[in-house]
């Protein structure tokens, strides 16, 4: 079960902002996915290994020379508010 | 020229190079095609002069459509997404680049489910995608767009990205081939990312041959992404007309219950032909597969909420939120809560939960110990066995509508689809036969880089099955 503040807490974490019907709705439906989800409580998995790549790559290092890199230009230019040399957004630091 | 669009891609390019018909003539008819399409199929079509083709190259000037998960330079690339809208990348994804290189041009930009989250394609931020088998229903999803298209007769192939049945499920649910690669046999670099231990992109083709042919030009390792591989072997073009010989495994886990009574019907009459060409057919275990629906549930919406973090009205996508007001964190929510849909909402929200302090072990770490054990079981069983095969969707496509507001319910519908990305290993879909009058897809899955194996098996049951799917190009 996951409760109105629990979703209110993940939803921060997310940095997701939900109306009070979608906090309603997300608890339901989240409840109800994690009651399935939990079925997986019940293996005996004890001594097994996590797996999280599934095909074996050995670490490779790109030779390193230099080469061009985007442009300033190009990057910047499907920014929704940009200066010529920077993305703009509101001072982290508040008002 | 219309007859052209009763042709396979391969058999286009064969026209093409037997002076038949130009390049620059066959996408002037796909083009027309594409901008006629009533389906919802496609989100962009290219307005280009026809780009040039090189004589000899190996896929003929065939135009391609492509999923709106590539990112191609200069052309409107959202992944499905509000939250993306009128972005256009400063670069080409490498599968694409590599096809278009090959002399596969791109046509269009195909709808999907947004940030490939889906099974029906309604969660697509620019609407649905029907069936053109029967326009009430859904292509399936995420490729439904890529599916759809190349159903009807508006694309003679397309490529899309599978995560958990992406590629194969649509193509099963639209009477098409849809191949998801061995993972790290095709470059995912330039693919706007959702699932990043899962994601593969891959052909959806009318034919097994058309499939190979795209594949063998997708494939290599590539710099940009670290996590690809050079294919072992040389791919070929299938030929095999019979599966003497060949081993084929069928685990009831993926077979038995929950498999509707039609597409149960087309998948034993596949079973039956399998062993008239020769084949052995025999029962293999997956103990494990029941819990792959819920161990993706938990890694792809985790890798998800990491990767879905950068849409933050920051650096591309329209931007929500009174930037005057000093306050950075209303930006990123407002913007956040604007683009975003609600499935995608709903599957951040879960991995957000999934690794957050004091979860994390009991459900992402639990979940990637699921996953050890099912790539431990088809390791097993392809000790027995050369391929296995089980159906594709439980059931035809449905309705549109039919399951939007159960969300679990659709979850479980990808249950044949999802353990084989949670294992790394390749699988095809081809069309098995009709129920009710819409296509049943047949899934074979074999071994990591086992893609001749399985390109050769699907091109026998192919030739064996004769399915008619030129119904839905009228």
């Amino acid at each position: 079960m996951i409760d109105r503040d629990q979703v209110l807490h993940v939803a921060r974490l997310a940095r997701l902002r939900l109306d009070d019907a979608e906090v309603e709705r997300m608890a339901g439906e989240l409840s109800t996915i994690l009651d399935h989800i939990e079925k997986i409580g019940e293996l005996d998995l004890d001594d097994v290994e996590p797996t999280s790549h599934v095909i074996q790559v050995e670490n490779v290092l790109r030779p390193d020379e230099p080469r061009p890199s985007l442009p300033r230009e190009k990057a910047l230019e499907q920014a929704p508010d940009a200066t010529e040399d920077g993305f703009r957004v509101p001072s982290p630091g508040g008002s | 020229m219309s007859d052209l669009l009763e042709l396979t891609a391969a058999q286009a390019a064969e026209r093409v190079r037997a002076g038949e018909v130009s390049p620059a003539e066959l996408f002037e008819l796909y083009r027309e095609r594409a901008r006629g399409d009533e389906l919802g199929a496609y989100l962009w079509v290219s307005d280009d002069e026809p780009p040039e083709t090189p004589a000899g190259a190996p896929l003929g000037g065939v135009p391609l459509a492509v999923k709106d998960l590539f990112c191609v330079e200069g052309v409107p690339s959202a992944a499905g997404s509000r939250i993306l809208e009128g972005y256009r990348p400063p670069y080409t994804a490498t599968a694409v680049e590599r096809l278009n290189a090959a002399g596969a041009p791109t046509l269009g930009k195909t709808n999907m489910d947004e940030f490939a989250m889906g099974s029906s394609n309604e969660n697509s931020g620019y609407g649905p995608v029907r069936n053109p088998w029967d326009t009430g229903r859904v292509p399936g999803g995420s490729s439904g767009g890529s599916a759809a298209a190349v159903a009807a007769g508006l694309a003679p192939w397309a490529i899309g990205t599978d995560t958990g049945g992406s590629i194969r499920q649509p193509a099963a649910l639209c009477g098409i081939v849809g191949l998801k690669p061995t993972y790290g046999a095709v470059s995912r670099y330039g693919m706007i990312a959702f699932a990043s231990s899962l994601d593969q992109c891959g052909p959806l083709t009318r034919d097994v041959t058309d499939a190979a042919l795209l594949f063998r030009h997708m494939i290599g390792h590539d710099p940009c992404d670290s996590t690809s591989l050079e294919f072992p072997e040389p791919v070929g073009l299938p030929t095999a007309e019979r599966l003497d010989g060949v081993r084929i495994g069928v685990p009831p886990e993926l077979s038995g219950e929950g498999v509707e009574a039609g597409v149960r019907e087309v998948f034993e009459r596949t079973l039956g032909l399998v062993e008239e060409l020769g084949g052995q057919i025999e029962e293999v275990a997956l103990p494990h597969s029941p819990h792959g629906i819920a161990a993706y549930y938990v890694l792809a919406p985790a890798e998800a909420s990491a990767n879905l973090a950068r849409y933050d009205g920051v650096r591309y996508g329209p931007r929500k939120g009174r930037n005057g007001d000093g306050d950075l964190t209303a930006l990123y929510e407002e913007t956040r809560a604007a683009g975003f849909g609600a499935e995608v909402k709903r599957r951040i929200m879960l991995g957000t939960y999934a690794l957050s302090s004091g979860y994390y072990e009991a459900y992402y770490g639990r979940a990637q110990r699921v996953r050890t054990k099912i790539a431990d079981d088809f390791r097993s069983a392809f000790e027995r066995v050369d391929l296995i095969l089980t159906p594709t969707s439980p059931t035809v496509a449905f309705k549109l509508g039919e399951r939007t507001d159960d969300p679990l319910a659709m979850y479980l519908s990808d249950y044949c689809t999802v353990p084989m990305p949670l294992a790394g290993i390749p699988a095809i879909s081809i069309p098995g036969g009709l129920s009710e009058g819409l296509p049943v897809g047949i899934q074979l899955a074999g071994p990591a880089f086992s893609e001749n194996r399985i390109l050769d098996a699907a091109h026998a049951l192919e030739r064996a099955i004769g399915f008619d799917g030129s119904a839905p190009r009228a």
